[in-house]
């Protein structure tokens, strides 16, 4: 689990939503329309880091592989590294 | 946030206004559009208000409008589509426009009824040139074209014999011609045969052309018919029969010189006529073209005025300051441009008295008014769809313009279709101000256009949840190199070339056999899965828990967003009797099952998956409290279900009874305890303006506080015990059944994204052929 092909996009994605919901706020100028926006921000940048987190968080101990006929398999074979 | 977090802060103004100028004062408020004016005439009866005269005159006026609307469209004249928006007019430009319209009414239905006559008239003629041109070819000619006919005998019998022959009898011939429709000739014709047994002769022969009949405007076939009789009853008979079956008679010429004559005479009618219907079609048109410029400005200042007179009726006429009475409910923040609205119509109507506003203080709930601006106004229509919140309410609408479009997304979630879907609401957002787009009438098209900041939303986020579920047209994308590897299961594994591979069909790659699997995908759901056949058992297992964390997560915010509300009324008891045991039920249960799916998708790996739990059997089995026949997946875990599954049923009876008898207290017995405390509190609110709101919804409760103008010690409250029970049973009964059931309708999002998928594979692979 502490594999670098989990640590990397973990805390590639949560830099890059940490930004949009936590950083990009502040520098929305004031108007009438900041509460919006950031509002906005926010729950987008929550929304989809947990939809994504859920997505990897599936795939990371994985109980059964995947079944492929084996015409796939002989392609895999040579056309995947 | 301002006004979109909640609703605005109203005020209960009253205004005086000159009866002069009333109405410019009104129209002033109309086009400002931000006020909400009181019935303070509701006893009155709709027909006995001061201005109903001037209102039936405005719906005269409709009336008339609509009628020149129909004529317009009938006609096919283009209306021009700019948006008009003329202020009402006043009421001495009134008179004109009422003569205006109803001369043209007049001029137009006169013009339409002559049209019609003539119409009618040139259907007559037309039809007697065809007759004539018709029986012509019945009719026997006299003997110089006898040598003919010779070849045809049998003409002899069906052809007329001429009068001058016939004369010769002795016998007395009559004809009878016409039209008839084409559908009843075959009735006619078996009529005619019984009534008059044969001493009649029908021949007939059917026109060419349709023509229009004159009853329901609809092109008919008809047929030229010529009946000659014997005798004088049985031209009686048949001119009854004809006279039953709607036939137009037209007389039948004696002579073949009297036939040219009357077709002669029948074709220069009929020229004059198409001239002069022409010309009148044409006035018609120009009539109608020069209304059709002005038609839309004044069906929009009629609109007005009728409002105008509709408000003027609900207030009340002062009779002896001149002036009327207007109460109205105002935003805060827009008292100066009421007040400037008020002065403009004062000065419009040249009133020497300005007319004034009051602000008076109120006992009743106040409407609810949310800004809007083009963006946000779609997603408040649809949370308004649910339910317009009360007064001061925290408003669910600034969440639901991210909310929504993700939810959809996820059930959507398709990268090609969510291109598709951004790009044709860009277009629609771009090209916002093109008047064709904006000003059509059709529904459907009306529909998306006012939605598209919604389907832009929309589109964009099915773009990243496609992305996520690796979902592009139904194909998957291999952006950073599958996780699974096949070559492994031959290196390492006990595949062979030829034994395993030719003899299976199927073949699972095994997770535990090092090098098969080397960690997730980076961005979403692997593409191997896409090619696997068992790709559904994944996918369902994944997409059903998602669904479970993602509504638990919503439902969760819903719950905790409510903490505003009780912060706001100022009632911090909501927050402990009502607030927390819902949290705690929700999240003692359902918050368990998201803390299960997790623990389980990170300490459970292939290692151990004979051994695997299924987590709905340990749901089950915590509400059984039946801890023995699985193993845990936990140390610890059953006693910890029990806290839980105790701690939530606790809560019921906390949400059930808490605020009812807290409140009972309150009234009762906390009175003389507390009886300082609240004086305190009582003074200090004295103020604000605000404890007309406390005292607002505090009667939502069925306590109400002691009144404003005393500062009486005594309370007269009514404290409705039954009734404030009653409403907290249902809310409990309400929430923890909802709870449930809500939980499992999120289960949707994992129905619709499965159908989305196989419908689109099943469409292409049945429709596009490859």
């Amino acid at each position: 689990m502490a594999a670098l092909s989990f640590v990397i996009p973990m805390s590639v994605m949560t830099l890059f939503w940490g930004i949009i919901g936590g950083v990009v706020p502040w520098f929305i100028p004031k108007g009438p329309n900041r509460g919006v926006i950031v509002t906005m921000l926010v729950l987008t940048a929550v929304c989809c880091y947990l939809f994504w987190l859920i997505a990897i968080l599936a795939q990371l101990n994985p109980l059964f592989g995947p079944a492929l006929k084996n015409d796939t398999i002989w392609y895999m074979y040579y056309h995947w590294p | 946030m301002g006004s979109l977090f909640r609703s605005e802060e109203m005020c209960l103004t009253q205004l005086f206004l000159q009866s002069g100028s009333a109405y410019d004062c009104i129209s002033e408020l109309g086009e400002m559009g931000m006020v909400e004016f009181r019935d303070l005439n509701p006893s009155v009866n709709l027909f006995q208000r001061k201005f109903v005269t001037e209102l039936k005159r405005c719906e005269e006026m409709e009336r008339i409008l609509g009628y020149l609307l129909r004529e317009i469209k009938r006609a096919d004249i283009p209306l021009p589509e700019g948006e008009v928006n003329p202020v009402a007019p006043l009421p001495k430009h009134v008179l004109v426009i009422m003569e205006q319209l109803q001369r043209l009414e007049v001029e137009l239905s006169e013009v339409t009824r002559n049209k019609e006559k003539l119409q009618k008239n040139l259907l007559e003629l037309t039809e007697y040139t065809h007759m004539l041109r018709i029986t012509r070819n019945f009719v026997h000619r006299s003997a110089e074209v006898g040598p003919t006919y010779e070849e045809f005998p049998f003409l002899e019998k069906d052809s007329m014999m001429d009068y001058s022959s016939m004369q010769r009898l002795g016998a007395k011939l009559g004809f009878i011609s016409g039209l008839i429709q084409r559908r009843k000739i075959e009735a006619f014709e078996r009529m005619l045969w019984r009534v008059c047994k044969g001493y009649t002769i029908l021949s007939y022969s059917e026109i060419d052309e349709y023509l229009e009949d004159p009853d329901t405007g609809e092109p008919t076939k008809s047929v030229v018919f010529l009946i000659s009789y014997w005798g004088e009853q049985i031209g009686q008979k048949v001119k009854k029969i004809c006279d039953c079956y709607h036939c137009h008679v037209y007389p039948y010429p004696n002579s073949n010189e009297e036939r040219n004559d009357v077709v002669e005479g029948l074709r220069t009618r009929i020229q004059d006529l198409h001239t002069v219907l022409h010309r009148t079609e044409d006035y018609l048109r120009q009539v109608l073209n020069k209304a059709s410029e002005s038609v839309y400005t004044w069906v929009i200042q009629v609109k007005k005025m009728k409002a105008i007179y509709h408000i003027l009726n609900l207030c009340s006429f002062d009779v002896t300051n001149k002036c009327l009475i207007a109460e109205v409910w105002c935003p805060v923040n827009d008292l100066p441009i009421l007040r400037r609205a008020l002065e403009e119509g004062s000065r419009k109507s040249g009133a020497t008295v300005p007319s004034f506003v009051n602000r008076i203080p109120s006992n009743d709930t106040p409407p609810t008014l949310i800004r809007t601006n083009k963006f946000t106004s779609g997603f408040q229509n649809i949370v308004e769809a649910y339910g317009v919140g009360n007064y001061r309410e925290v408003n669910p609408a600034p969440y639901t313009i991210i909310t929504f479009p993700f939810l959809f997304a996820v059930m959507f979630g398709d990268l090609g279709h969510g291109v598709i879907m951004a790009l044709f609401a860009l277009w629609m957002v771009l090209y916002e101000d093109n008047r064709k787009l904006k000003y059509t009438r059709n529904e459907i098209w009306n529909t998306f256009f006012e939605g598209r900041y919604i389907i832009l939303m929309m589109g964009l986020f099915s773009v990243y949840t496609g992305l996520i579920y690796n979902d592009c047209f139904s194909k998957s994308l291999n952006i950073f190199g599958s996780g699974w590897s096949v070559n492994a299961m031959f290196k390492s594994g006990n595949w062979t070339w030829d034994s395993t591979l030719r003899t299976n069909a199927f073949l699972t790659l095994d997770p535990n056999v090092p090098g098969v699997f080397n960690g997730p995908y980076p961005l979403g759901i692997d593409p191997i899965w896409n090619l696997a056949s068992n790709r559904l058992t994944f996918l369902n297992s994944y997409k059903m828990k998602m669904s479970v964390i993602v509504g638990i997560s919503h439902m969760s915010f819903g719950v905790i967003l409510g903490i505003f509300n009780h912060l706001h009324f100022g009632k911090k008891f909501n927050l402990y009797l009502v607030l927390l045991p819902e949290l705690l039920f929700l999240l003692c249960l359902f918050g368990y099952l998201v803390f299960m799916i997790i623990y389980k998708w990170l300490a459970f790996s292939a290692r151990d998956s004979q051994m695997a739990p299924s987590i709905l059997i340990h749901f089950i089995n915590m509400f059984l409290m039946q801890g023995d026949g699985v193993p845990p997946l936990f140390p610890g875990q059953v006693g910890l279900q029990v806290f839980l599954v105790v701690i939530a049923l606790l809560s019921v009876p906390v949400l059930l009874l808490g605020k009812p008898v807290y409140l009972y207290w309150l009234h009762n017995g906390g009175a003389n305890r507390i009886g300082m405390y609240r004086g305190y509190e009582r003074v200090r609110r004295h103020s604000e303006e605000e404890l007309s709101l406390m005292r607002a919804n505090d009667m939502e409760e069925g306590s109400v506080p002691s009144d404003l103008s005393t500062s009486r010690e005594q309370q007269k409250e009514e404290f409705d015990f039954g009734d404030m029970f009653l409403h907290q049973s249902i809310h409990t009964i309400e929430y923890c059944l909802g709870c449930i059931s809500n939980t499992a309708s999120y289960l949707r999002l994992w129905a619709l994204s499965l159908a989305h998928a196989r419908e689109y594979q099943h469409t292409t692979s049945n429709c596009i052929l490859y």
